[in-house]
Parts: C-alpha cells; structure tokens; sequence
C-alpha cells in the first residue's frame, strides 16, 4: 500500500490540498486504476455476465424477447438494452430462482427482511464470499481501519447480511473482532469499555442508543475507547453524523450495501468524506428516474439501480434498489477513481406524497436534528381524516432537554416545527413524547406510520 | 430555605397523569401539593415532595422525565390583600416570577404560596430584607405533616 497513488491522473491535480484525519490508505489497486481502464474491464466482465446469465430462466426469457445476448454487448451503453431486474421479480422467483450456479456451488445463504411475509434469500459461492470480504475489506481501510485495531460488530450475525461481511471485511484487514451482535445494550457497552475496541461498527440508530444507555448510567460515552465507526443499514443524516461523533468522540464513517447486490461493500467512505465509492469494477452503477427509468441528470437525486459484474452465484442486472441518491464522478482527493454516491436521502416506496409533495423521512430527521436537544427518534404519522391528509411528528424528547418551565418548552415545539416546515415545505403536528416510548432497534427503526394505507386511500 | 419541586413531563394521552401518581402511591411516597401546566400537546406536572430524592428515582424508574428545581416557600396572610403584599414586595426587588402556585393546605392563619424564581438565592435575600417570611425545608414539611 502506498499513501499516494501515482497512477491516477485525476488524483495527482487535487493531491496535495486535502488534510486527512488520518493516513489514507489503498487496501486495493482496483480502487485507482484509471477510469478507462475501468471501463474497459467492466465491458469485459459485462459481457461475461450476459453469456452466465443464459442459465437463469428469468434472463433466459428476457434476452430471447429482445434478442440480446453476449455478443450484442458491444459497449457499456448496451447496458440500457438489458432488463430491469426488482425485487418483486425476485419474490416470483422465490425462494433460489435466481441461482445461476448448481446448487453444490452455494457456501451461504443470506436473506433480506420482508415488510409482508417470506424474506428474499440471495446465495454465495466461495469466491463471492471472497469477493464481499475483499469490498468490505476495501472501505474499512478507506475508513481507517488498521490490523492493531479491536472492532465491536453490533450488527446482527444472521440472515441479515450486515453481521456476517463486515466480519470478514474486518478479518481480511486482520483487526481483531468481537461478534458482539444486536442486542443487550449494557452488556455491549462493558464490551466495549473491558475490551477497548476503537472501532465500532452497527447501524447509526444503534451507535446514538450506545451513547444514550451509556450517559444513562452515568458514563460519558466520549470517554469510550471508541475512534472510529462503521455505520451502515439504514439512511442516515449528516447532522446524524455530527450528533454521533460528537456524543461518542469519534470519526464516523458511512457504509452502503443490500443483500441483493452483495450487501455491505457496494460502496463506502474514505477520509475525505465526501460521498461513498462505489466498487464500480464489481458493480456498473446508474442513477435513474423511478417513473421513467430514464437517467436523472447529472448531479441529480435518483434511484439507484445496480448490475453486479462478478457475482457467481446470484447476478442481478440492472437491480432496482428503490434507494433514491446523487452521483459524483468528479475526482476525490484521497485518489480513488470511482465514483461516489452521496447518501440514501430516501427509498421510493418510503416516499410519502403528503397533500401532493413529495417528503422523505429523512427530510424531517434533518429538520429534528438541526433543532439542538432533540434526539433524532422520531415517527411520522400520516392520516386522512377529511379531504386533507394530516401529519403529526411523535419526536421523543431528551431527560436533559426538559425543562419546569412552560415558555421553554413552548419554544422548543415551536423551534420543531418552524424547521420542520422550513425543510419539508410542510406544516406537520409536532407531539412531544417521553424519551425511550418510540420503537427501536439494533436492525431498522420504525419511521412511519400511514393510516391512508389501511384506510385504502392511497 | 430552598425547595426543591419535582417537575414530570407529561404527554397529552390518557393515563399520563395517574402513571406516576400510582408510581408514587406505591412507592408509598405522599404528594404534599401539586400543580398542572398544560397545553394542547403537553403538560408539566409539579410535585413538592418531602422525600423528593426517593420520589424521583421512584418516577424515573416508572419511565418518566423528571427535573429538580428549587422553589422557594412563602407565608402569605389569609386575607384580603395578603397575597398583593408579598407581591408588592417582589416587584419592589425586581425580581422575575417564572410561575406560582399556592400549597394546598394552610398553616394557622397563613397560605403557602410556591415561587419559582431564576434566581432563588437573590429573591430569598431580596424577600428576606422586605420583611417577607420565607418557609424553609423543615417548617414546611412539619407543617405539611400536621
Ligand atoms: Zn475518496
């Protein structure tokens, strides 16, 4: 590994300006091969996918209705010819229908949580497992983890995909590892203080519950042996961020991944922070309008839908991930040339069209956040109780936000709601309640709650 | 000299106001007097409580916010213009009321009043130096116990 890379000229014009909080280091060469190059061996490996694919039935089908086929991928633009794969055709094709090696190959199944029944299972072979735990291992380092460092995982080890990669990224890395997974807050805390791990890795809503059980107990959670952390598993805020490095006194780094991609590793931060790189000699990347599944603009939020290069066991072309971002091609200074994608601000179906406008509950996150001495455990409540839909925002608030005092209290409502409004555009009921009532957990916190569903107004 | 008043946030649902009453009574912990602010939204619940300490620990381990502030306990005559006095007084020393509310039970010829001030050692001192007497701890509670 070298500090710089020499062979990225996009690199060299920005190297010396940026100040990185630490060493910047390449775990992989592939991360700063020129873009060229890059798109060279994505072609390469395109077309060896299509050619793989022929043995899935659902790709099977589609390449002889549009008369695709290896041979037809001439350049990368080709791509847009090919089908659109989504999770639904995944459940239709329930529970393995998407395995494009023999059964014998598969080394492990992980599954993906559904909201109405069954999970959606995606398969590994060897070489895939190598693969996640090399990305993984990729955006570790990128993030500053060091083979001396101890690692708490509270991520749960399980069908869920964000236990068991980070695990192997980590091992790959040669750090030590506590599995501590989900769960038994108190216990993870003593872990992490006996143990002395210095990089913490769970979703950002359970790194905010690590600091509140800790100042609950009267223990100051910058005080924690914690430096950096891994934070993945669910969208997320930069005040969010800020809120966690400033409670837990680290550097806290954002990770992205599903499980039908590959899960965690499809994209992380380096030190710059200043978006995610996204593997793109694994996977080609683009960012569409959900309605027309034409590209957005560049620079414009949109979904994003991914082709996976390499996977052996369970390829997905042009996989919809309902997951709404940016793209950034522009160079980053620690010398990675792929490109970034800023963080999930939104999933379409989380997409709540309230009286015509289109809000994220992201979007009130961020307006909670930038409320100081508002925790950001919040849920929204959408009803239609006459002709106008109705929002009211449940936001828990803080033991030592609390005041006697019924002018300040007043203000901070109404703080809540001025921003609120400022950036969603929406006036929304704002319902202080006691801290630790609104649902939680280690895996993805409930936000929403829309009557208009059950009612079959929407 | 000071009080110290356990406040509760309060949610505007049903059953938020009885939880920690019931906490309370089942810690057997006695609510010398106590008093309301609600909004739409939500209230805050005062409590003066002899075992204050005991009470909060009470409360917060029934899941509820709990703050300690110190008020300050003063005699006011039970007549006509007894409580304009005292307030005469307060308003002479400059000092801000941030809220009151009278104790509900009486010693002799005398109503409590609590006062919430940003300041509770100034208005002591102020109060003090006007003549105005100033219940401490001990004769509140004795009196409270009558
Ligand atoms: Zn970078």
């Amino acid at each position: 590994m070298r500090l710089w890379p020499e062979s990225s000229a996009r690199a060299e014009s920005e190297k010396p300006r940026m100040k990185f909080p630490f060493e910047n280091r390449i775990w992989d060469q592939a991360e700063i091969m020129p873009v060229a190059d890059r798109r060279q061996l994505q072609l390469q490996r395109l077309a060896e996918l299509v050619a793989r694919l022929g043995s899935v039935p659902f790709y099977k089908q589609a390449f002889a209705r549009t008369g695709l086929g290896p041979e037809k991928i001439k350049s990368l633009d080709d791509l847009r010819r090919l089908p659109i794969t989504t999770k639904a055709d995944l459940r239709e094709h329930y529970p393995l229908g998407f395995l494009a090696v023999p059964r014998e190959k598969v080394a492990r199944i992980h599954g993906s949580s559904g909201t109405t029944g069954k999970p959606t299972f995606v398969a590994y072979t060897a070489g895939d497992l190598e693969t996640w735990a090399q990305l993984c291992a990729r955006f570790l380092v990128a993030g500053g983890l060091q083979p001396e460092h101890t690692v708490h995982i509270a991520f749960g080890y399980g069908l869920f995909t964000g236990g068991f990669g980070l695990h192997y990224g980590v091992e790959r890395v040669g750090a030590a590892i506590v599995p501590a997974a989900s769960g038994n807050t108190p216990r993870q805390l003593m872990l992490i203080q006996d143990l002395g791990a210095q990089v913490l890795v769970c979703t950002p809503s359970y790194a905010l519950q690590i600091a509140e059980t800790a100042r609950s107990t009267g223990l100051d959670p910058a005080k924690l042996p914690l430096e950096f952390g891994h934070f993945g598993g669910e969208p997320w805020t930069e005040d969010m961020r800020l809120q966690i490095e400033r409670e837990l006194g680290i550097l806290a780094f954002n990770n992205y991944g599903l499980s039908e991609v590959i899960g965690p590793g499809v994209s992380g931060e380096c030190a710059a922070r200043t978006g995610m790189h996204i593997q793109e000699d694994h996977f080609i990347v683009e960012c569409l309008d959900p309605d027309t599944l034409q590209p957005v603009e560049p620079g414009q939020p949109g979904e994003l839908v991914f082709t996976t290069l390499t996977k052996e066991a369970f390829p997905l072309i042009r996989y919809r991930t309902r997951d709404i971002a940016r793209l950034d091609d522009s160079p980053c200074p620690c010398g990675r040339t792929t490109a970034r994608m800023d963080r999930v601000i939104g999933r379409t179906d989380d997409m709540l069209i309230i009286r015509g406008v289109n809000v994220f509950p992201s979007q009130v996150e961020e307006a909670l956040l930038r409320v100081e001495g508002t925790a950001p455990h919040y849920l929204i409540e959408v009803d239609r109780p006459g002709a106008m839909d109705e929002v009211t925002v449940h936001v828990e608030i803080r033991p030592q936000d609390f005041s006697d005092k019924m002018s300040q209290m007043q203000s901070l409502r109404e703080q809540i709601d001025r921003e609120v409004h400022a950036v969603t555009g929406l006036r929304m009921q704002i319902k202080l309640v006691e801290p630790q009532t609104l649902e939680r957990s280690a895996g993805k916190a409930k936000r929403v709650i829309d009557h208009r569903r059950e009612k079959g107004l929407i | 000299m000071k009080i110290n008043q356990l406040s509760v946030f309060l949610e505007n649902k049903p059953g938020q106001l009885s939880k920690p009453c019931r906490a309370l009574a089942e810690a057997g912990i006695n609510i010398l007097t106590l008093s309301l602010a609600d909004t739409q939204q939500f209230g805050i619940m005062r409590l003066i409580i002899h075992q204050w300490a005991k009470a909060k620990a009470v409360l917060e381990k029934a899941g509820c916010v709990v703050k300690v502030t110190e008020v300050v306990a003063i005699e006011v005559s039970d007549r006509p213009g007894g409580l304009a006095e005292v307030l005469e007084g307060i308003e002479a020393a400059a000092i801000n009321i941030e809220y009151m509310y009278a104790f509900t039970f009486r010693s002799g010829d005398k109503a409590i009043i609590i006062f919430r001030f940003d300041d509770p050692d100034g208005a002591i001192r102020a109060l003090q130096s006007k003549g105005i007497n100033v219940v401490g701890n001990v004769g509140l509670y004795d009196r409270a116990a009558v």
